[in-house]
């Protein structure tokens, strides 16, 4: 069957309608009313008066940054050896890293937590270890693949040209590679450290508490709270806009020249 | 020579994989200050010998001298040798300064030094004022001239420069040409060009190293290349010409195209040789009055000369020539040729080698070239592979296969076959010459 253009259209905006703009607006429309429906600003003064909103905001942004950055360390080395094949078979070893993605990540994290009970006796013993292993673990392959795709795109000869001209491999990697692959690198840590943000199936695992944003969230609607759960959901995505936005401005510069060039 | 030799190359072979042979014991000693163009077809290992010298592949045998002290295993970044890249490879996050002054900022020169060598270099190019552009706001030109200027910068003792003019238009190329040579004479550094178009090669260069399938064919002034090839392959290589399968007759004298010729060289009567005449060497003349006859098949205008056909008599040799005056086609003319604008070389007869089992026996086998012939029927012939290079040669192909086995034979044949056809080789048995294998005889 071939559907004509508009029609395709309608249904696409139909879903979007129902399954984006839509709980957008009911998310909003709790998180700026009362329980008989008026609206208020209180929830939201209550977000930033409440010290237990605020720490878990902190504690997120802690445990986010964490993983991140040791995502970013364990998958740029990785990526790097991948992508220079200094392995024998770089599309098996990549496979490696990435079918575990295919399995239900509660599977995955039970795993784990089995692994690491037995290694650490009780898993309650470290709680903040193994939020961030797990976390890790969860999100390494956002991190891996568009690093590997990035430095995959780098024209061989500029590695050979800045030997040429008297680098050495550090002096080539600082000054060449890893500028070059900034674009890959940017779009990992936003790819991980956003979803680590609101994450609430690995802390809800590996903690059994509620010291992250997401279970934070679910928190107050187990007890039916819907306004003030509504409005941590604003706040964040209100953050999650505006680190989108500060990312931003690098790829319109990209853009910019892209166009002077084809000129 | 020796004493002001800067780079030698000893006995340099390199092998992809274990059997595919890009270089093939290639010997060569380049002067300073000299500029040396490699040139070839591509796959002739022109472009491995420059990766070689820069640093890029290690060769599996031989050594590279460079002032005399053997470098062949150093990496790129320790040799005083710079690389102008094929693609440029400039470094798209570092704008024209930036890029420039990479070699010099690892050389943690102080910044002012920096900066004046960085402006000079750009004057030298012609695009001062550059410093702060991006390389991708750049055209094709420019990005290319900033190329050598980061070469350059570094005031290298050799500057390779790998097919730099290759993505250029014809007009902006004949400038570049130009503006490298006058680069070349004020910097007095030695060049090492690589590149496939013998129009170039002959503008550019001091000397010329003719290279096909990972040999040196020739080297020499371009003047020499041009009208005393040592071989076939380069005579055809190196502008349009004629070849011609002939005999001598006598000490000056020389058989082709059914006719009796004097010419310079002497060679003892009876030898097969093959006479080499450029279409410019031939004078045309009224019917009757020259040594050739023939009947006019083309000729088109070509700006500064007419590029004519003529089928000789016999109707079996096209010859190209090129003249000031149009003829028609259908035309009956005269051809004649000086003594001093022929060159006949020898016919080599003796490369037609292959191992081959006979009655238990491996044998060395040989066959000549016009015995054999070739079949695209891969079940007809005894030996099988790819043609590698044709040259025309007035009545017949002259084909170069390259077979299964790894042996380069040749073959004449008189119909078209294509560079790269999949082909089997037909000699009749009788044809066949036998010798017993030198070393170990029996299987």
């Amino acid at each position: 069957m071939k559907l004509p253009g508009k029609a395709f259209n309608i249904i696409y905006m139909v879903f979007l309608l129902l399954l984006v703009v839509l709980p957008l607006v009911i998310v909003l429309y709790y998180a700026f009313t009362d329980g008989s429906g008026h609206f208020t600003w209180e929830n939201f003064f209550l977000f930033f008066s409440n010290s237990r909103t605020l720490a878990t905001l902190f504690y997120s942004l802690v445990i986010a940054l964490i993983t991140t950055a040791v995502a970013l360390f364990l998958a740029y080395p990785t990526a790097y050896i991948l992508a220079q094949r200094m392995v024998k078979n770089p599309a098996l070893w990549l496979m490696v890293f990435v079918t575990p993605m295919w399995i239900n990540s509660v599977l995955r994290l039970t795993a784990l937590k089995e692994i690491l009970s037995a290694i650490e006796g009780n898993i309650a013993y470290y709680p903040f270890l193994n939020t961030i292993l797990g976390m890790t673990y969860d999100f390494l392959p956002f991190m891996i693949m568009p690093i590997y795709n990035s430095l995959i795109q780098i024209d061989p000869s500029l590695l050979e040209a800045a030997s040429d001209l008297g680098a050495r491999q550090k002096d080539t990697l600082l000054r060449v590679i890893i500028p070059l692959s900034m674009p890959g690198i940017i779009s990992g840590v936003t790819m991980v450290f956003l979803p680590a943000m609101t994450n609430y199936v690995v802390l809800d695992m590996m903690y059994n508490g509620t010291f992250i944003m997401g279970s934070l969230i679910g928190s107050y609607f187990n007890s039916y709270d819907w306004h003030n759960g509504s409005m941590i959901s604003a706040v964040l995505l209100l953050l999650i806009f505006v680190m989108t936005m500060v990312d931003n401005p690098k790829r319109k510069d990209v853009k910019r020249q892209k166009a002077e060039v084809t000129e | 020579m020796t004493e002001n030799c800067i780079i030698e190359l000893k006995n340099i072979s390199k092998t992809f994989d274990g059997d595919t042979v890009a270089v093939d014991g290639v010997n060569l000693k380049i002067r300073q200050g000299e500029f040396v163009t490699l040139l070839g077809p591509s796959g002739c290992g022109k472009t491995t010998i420059l990766r070689m010298l820069g640093g890029f592949e290690v060769p599996t045998t031989g050594e590279i001298l460079l002032n005399g002290k053997n470098i062949a295993e150093l990496p790129p970044n320790e040799r005083p040798i710079n690389t102008v890249f094929q693609k440029y490879a400039l470094f798209p996050n570092m704008n024209v300064y930036e890029n420039i002054a990479f070699g010099l900022k690892l050389k943690k020169l102080p910044k002012p030094e920096v900066e004046k060598k960085v402006r000079r270099v750009l004057e030298l190019v012609d695009l001062e004022g550059f410093e702060q552009r991006k390389i991708t706001t750049l055209s094709g030109g420019q990005q290319q001239r900033i190329a050598i200027a980061r070469a350059i910068v570094n005031e290298p003792q050799i500057l390779l420069l790998d097919e730099p003019l290759g993505a250029l238009d014809y007009k902006m190329r004949r400038e570049m040409q130009l503006e490298l040579l006058t680069m070349h004479k004020e910097l007095g550094m030695t060049f090492i060009f690589v590149t496939h178009d013998q129009e170039e090669a002959l503008t550019m260069s001091d000397r010329i190293v003719v290279l096909s399938q990972g040999k040196i064919q020739q080297v020499g002034r371009p003047e020499d290349i041009y009208h005393i090839p040592r071989n076939a392959f380069v005579a055809d290589f190196i502008g349009e010409t004629n070849i011609f399968h002939g005999r001598m007759t006598g000490s000056r004298q020389v058989n082709f195209l059914g006719k009796d010729f004097s010419c310079s060289e002497a060679y003892p009567a009876g030898t097969e040789v093959e006479v080499v005449i450029r279409p410019e060497a031939f004078d045309v003349c009224a019917p009757c009055t020259g040594m050739i006859s023939g009947e006019v098949i083309s000729c088109v205008f070509k700006g500064t000369y007419y590029e004519i056909s003529v089928l000789d008599e016999d109707g079996k040799n096209e010859i190209m020539i090129y003249d000031k005056k149009a003829l028609k086609p259908g035309e009956k003319t005269d051809l004649s040729v000086q003594p001093k604008n022929m060159h006949v070389m020898l016919y080599d007869t003796h490369k037609n080698h292959f191992a081959m089992e006979r009655d238990g026996v491996l044998m060395d086998a040989y066959f000549s070239p016009w015995d054999a012939r070739l079949s695209d029927d891969a079940e007809e012939g005894s030996l099988r592979g790819n043609i590698v290079s044709i040259i025309y040669k007035g009545d017949h192909y002259s084909y170069t296969v390259h077979t299964e086995e790894g042996d380069d034979l040749f073959v004449n044949d008189e119909y078209l076959w294509n560079t790269g056809d999949y082909v089997s080789i037909v000699i009749p048995a009788s044809k066949i010459e036998y010798n017993r294998m030198e070393g170990e005889g029996a299987l």
